[in-house]
């Protein structure tokens, strides 16, 4: 018995090193940096996500341009108006399960709607309210 | 045995039509005979557009698009330099023979090269502001199978006018 229960945390390693990770993995990573460079870090906010989510931040675009006003449907993307899958994972199981993506994508849409990098905090407060939102 | 001449005529006319033909029909088979661009391309550049067959632009055009990611036409579409390594190593091979060019720069849109504007010489601007196609980046709007690389007239379809989603 023993031997099968090592086994499977022995599975549950391999999966995890090989990057199929989930929302509450990304969160649990954004919590541990926003406490890094904020001591004073008390939680996320969904509401502050869902705020961030929409707003154009004094810019041309809000996040809601490409992804929609509910990340829950498909998207399109503003200039070129290609299908964008749903952002949130409830409706699109592929969100936030790769690391690689995630870097990647925060960095770049961060960058075009605020003209800057996302702190841990917004990326959190973000992710905190699209797992809030059920299927 | 004397075969009749008008059957002999016939056999060889068939026999010569049928070699006049068949070095067309592979050609006429069009895009689906070439190989797909690998996964990561199609990953990496087909996210906010449709990921654009290679041989649209020359070597010099990708190379160009490429130094370019980080303000790539009004956002930021920077990679890894693995990843770009790997797109690189797919353009430079795939592309355009001939250099999509003017004035010895590179082109780096697709709508501006001599080839884009000779194949579309009809599409007025009303048509690229089509609610359904909104740009002509949006090649699937017209193009139906422009996401499988098909780029053929058997595939085209405008959207009617006032066509609504």
């Amino acid at each position: 018995m023993k031997r099968v229960l090592f086994a499977c945390a022995g599975l549950a390693l391999v999966a995890a090193a090989a990057g199929a990770e989930q929302p509450a993995d990304f969160q649990a990573a954004f919590a541990a940096e926003a406490q890094r460079s904020a001591p004073a870090f008390s939680g996320f906010s969904a509401a502050r996500g869902e705020a961030l989510f929409g707003a154009t931040h004094g810019r041309d675009w809000s996040c809601a341009s490409c992804h929609g006003e509910d990340p829950r449907a498909v998207g399109e993307h503003v200039v070129t108006g290609k299908r964008i899958a749903p952002l949130a994972p409830a409706a699109n199981p592929e969100r936030f399960t790769r690391p690689d993506k995630v870097e990647k994508w925060f960095k770049r849409n961060c960058n075009d709607v605020l003209g800057r990098l996302c702190t841990a905090q917004e990326k959190g407060d973000l992710l905190a309210w699209l797992m809030s939102l059920g299927g | 045995m004397r075969v009749p001449t008008r059957i002999r005529r016939w056999f060889v006319w068939s026999v010569g039509l049928a070699a006049a033909l068949l070095p067309v029909a592979p050609a006429a088979a069009g895009p689906s005979t070439r190989p797909p661009p690998p996964p990561i391309y199609v990953e990496e550049c087909g996210s906010c557009h449709v990921a654009y067959p290679a041989r649209f632009l020359g070597a010099s055009s990708w190379s160009a698009v490429l130094a370019g990611l980080e303000a790539h036409f009004g956002v930021d579409a920077s990679v890894d330099p693995q990843v770009l390594a790997a797109l690189r190593a797919h353009l430079e091979t795939a592309a355009r023979s001939r250099e999509t060019a003017a004035d010895g720069t590179p082109l780096l849109r697709i709508t501006e090269t001599a080839w884009f504007r000779h194949e579309h010489p009809r599409p007025s601007s009303s048509v690229w502001q089509h609610p359904e196609v909104k740009s002509p980046a949006n090649c699937g709007a017209c193009h139906r199978q422009a996401e499988v690389g098909d780029y053929g007239e058997r595939s085209l379809r405008m959207p009617k006018k006032g066509e609504a989603k």
